[in-house]
């Protein structure tokens, strides 16, 4: 995939490895807070993690640290929007 | 469709295509619209049909017509069909289509062949709807809201509808696509953004809420064909699964929807409304800006639908809170309306007439709304026919009123051809007051707790049932009339040439009807779209 300026980007073998430990840990994370008394909050601690994990996988696997606004405005609009949805479902979820 | 008969050269006729072929294949977004615009109300009059039997059932107590059972499933296939068949793709689709590109200089939308994609992809939906009717289990009988767990326990073939569903919502987002690029990238020259006429800005509104929402509906109508076919349990309780989170999902794009359904309605009478008081619109950055501001906040509010669902105090607090603040563009736009009207010059023609009864039927809707709401009058009419007189009065009185004002107002530009005023008046006269005398007695109804979706009811309800069934033929009365009127009208009525209305919009600048490239050539736009001191009309 190209961006609006043209130009491709190659992300190197070092910071793919780095992402994927990060990955990595996070799931460990994700794991770990399963373990732990939390009630609903566990539900936004492993929505968070998630949250995260996917942006470092749509940065840098998907390139889309490298790419033009337009494109990451657009990204951002639709997930902003969907992280509006969730976080309204927790007036409910949480309070329930 | 192929029976006009215009002489001057039209996208009628001036490619030289003629027959089926011409018209299911074709990328030109006029024909397109027309396609969507048969297709559509096609299914609006087979929807009306079905609403008519259900008032028959209900005239009198017990069985009148038909057994609960058939009940059930008549009034889930008229929710289904005049909600996914009819009123979301019925404004984008066909006055979308037929009249958007033209009133921004454009000759067709950004991706014509999408475009022709997406009216298939709503036929094959609307194919597999109508098919699971009569497969299966028989017809679905859960609402058009398909809510778990009976959904997913019914033995009728809920999960082909809403496959179905599926598929017409994908229809829905191409088309929401198309039309944001479209008016983003084929503007003609000084067509900016101050300038796009209203019911632009409202089709640009609600094709954000189409892209955005829409995904939303499809994959959880996807989970209940999970949870029918395999068995997943995510809305089961007994297996950790939440019933509740399924009103979520679904309200989340359904609520949105009914946005689909009313911002073009509200752009259509944004249109209207100047041109047959002969004056430019009254505040028109707070239209177009209302018309975002309902997208946006719409899209939050959602949880009003399930106040009595089991969800907590704290949701039913925001959610009531966020859909009071949904009251003031809406009513942004009724005052500009009327403040239009104020010391205008006022014709009364019929589409005029259908944009008048729109902004008072809305209105009844929209604060009948407020009563549902609000959580603590809401309790008491939740499930009431109170809900139901609300929500046609808001889509029936609403977007369909203003849909009958499209017709009347832009169908003869395609055509070159009109119907009769006379008739017209008596037609929208008929269904005006049939309509109230039908709707107003459902809401009373509702007030003295007749329950909605049971086809018997208790003795005390029967005078106002037949009167609210009563109703129904009077407005069924006025729909016949003015469909006999205006197709006749289309076809064999008097020649509408020129700029009979005295709009200032671009589609009012080109041949009646258009070419097929909609100009001779590229329009400059050096006014706005409600500046009338051009138009040669006093």
């Amino acid at each position: 995939m190209t961006s609006d300026t043209g130009a491709h980007h190659i992300v190197g073998y070092a910071k793919l490895a780095q992402v994927w430990l990060a990955l990595l840990a996070l799931t460990a994370l994700t794991v770990l807070i399963t373990r732990l008394e939390l009630g609903g909050y566990k539900v936004l601690g492993a929505l968070t993690i998630a949250c995260l994990k996917s942006g470092l996988v749509i940065a840098f696997f998907m390139h889309m640290k490298y790419e033009g606004r337009l494109l990451r405005w657009l990204l951002f609009v639709a997930l902003v929007t969907l992280a509006i949805f969730i976080g309204l479902t927790f007036f409910d979820v949480l309070y329930r | 469709m192929t029976t006009v008969q215009p002489t001057q050269p039209s996208f009628w006729n001036d490619t030289g295509k003629t027959g089926l072929a011409a018209w299911i294949f074709s990328t030109d977004h006029k024909r397109i619209g027309l396609l969507y615009f048969y297709s559509t109300f096609g299914f609006f009059l087979v929807g009306v049909l079905l609403g008519l039997l259900l008032r028959i059932e209900l005239m009198a107590p017990g069985r009148t017509i038909m057994g609960p059972q058939t009940y059930n499933a008549l009034f889930t296939v008229h929710g289904v069909v005049m909600i996914f068949l009819f009123i979301i793709p019925g404004f984008q689709g066909s006055f979308g289509n037929l009249v958007m590109p033209i009133q921004i200089g454009a000759r067709d939308v950004a991706f014509p062949r999408l475009n022709l994609f997406s009216w298939w992809l709503y036929i094959i939906g609307a194919v597999i709807i109508i098919t699971s009717l009569f497969t299966g289990g028989g017809p679905p009988d859960t609402g058009w809201t398909f809510y778990v767990p009976f959904s997913s326990r019914t033995g009728t073939n809920v999960s082909l509808a809403v496959f179905g569903v599926f598929v017409v919502g994908f229809s829905s987002i191409l088309t929401g696509l198309n039309f944001i690029t479209t008016i983003h990238r084929l503007r003609a020259e000084g067509m900016t953004w101050g300038r796009l006429p209203l019911f632009v800005w409202s089709l640009y509104a609600t094709a954000w809420v189409q892209v955005l929402a829409t995904p939303i509906l499809a994959i959880t109508l996807v989970l209940v064909m999970a949870e029918r076919l395999l068995g997943t349990g995510l809305f089961d309780p007994g297996r950790g699964g939440d019933p509740v989170m399924y009103q979520h999902l679904f309200w989340i794009y359904s609520h949105p929807a009914v946005y689909i359904m009313i911002l073009p309605a509200m752009g259509v009478i944004s249109d209207v409304i100047p041109v047959f008081s002969r004056k430019p619109i009254f505040g028109y950055k707070m239209i177009a800006f209302s018309s975002i501001a309902i997208a946006a906040f719409g899209s939050l509010v959602w949880g009003h639908h399930m106040f009595t669902s089991g969800m907590s105090d704290t949701a039913i607090l925001v959610f009531s809170f966020l859909t009071f603040i949904v009251a003031i563009p809406s009513a942004i736009k009724v005052f500009n309306w009327v403040s239009t009207l104020y010391k205008g010059s006022i014709s009364l023609d019929a589409p005029m007439l259908f944009a008048l009864s729109f902004i008072l039927l809305f209105s009844i809707g929209g604060l009948s709304g407020l009563i549902l709401g609000a959580a603590a009058t809401d309790v008491h009419v939740h499930d009431t026919h109170f809900v139901v007189g609300h929500f046609h009065y808001v889509i029936f009185g609403g977007a369909g009123f203003a849909f009958f004002a499209a017709m009347h107002y832009w169908l003869p530009k395609f055509y070159g051809r009109r119907y009769a005023e006379k008739p017209a008046i008596v037609a929208w006269a008929l269904m005006f007051v049939g309509f109230n005398v039908m709707y107003f007695t459902m809401q009373v109804l509702g007030m003295k707790g007749m329950p909605r979706r049971y086809y018997d009811y208790l003795p005390e309800f029967a005078t106002l049932n037949l009167v609210a069934t009563i109703g129904s033929w009077i407005l069924v009365a006025g729909l016949i009339v003015m469909l006999v009127n205006l197709f006749r009208g289309l076809f064999r009525g008097e020649p509408f040439v020129g700029n009979p209305w005295g709009g200032a919009t671009l589609e009012w600048t080109t041949a009646t009807p258009p070419p097929t490239e909609n100009f001779e050539e590229e329009p400059v736009v050096t006014h706005g779209p409600y500046d009338f001191r051009g138009t040669g009309i006093p």
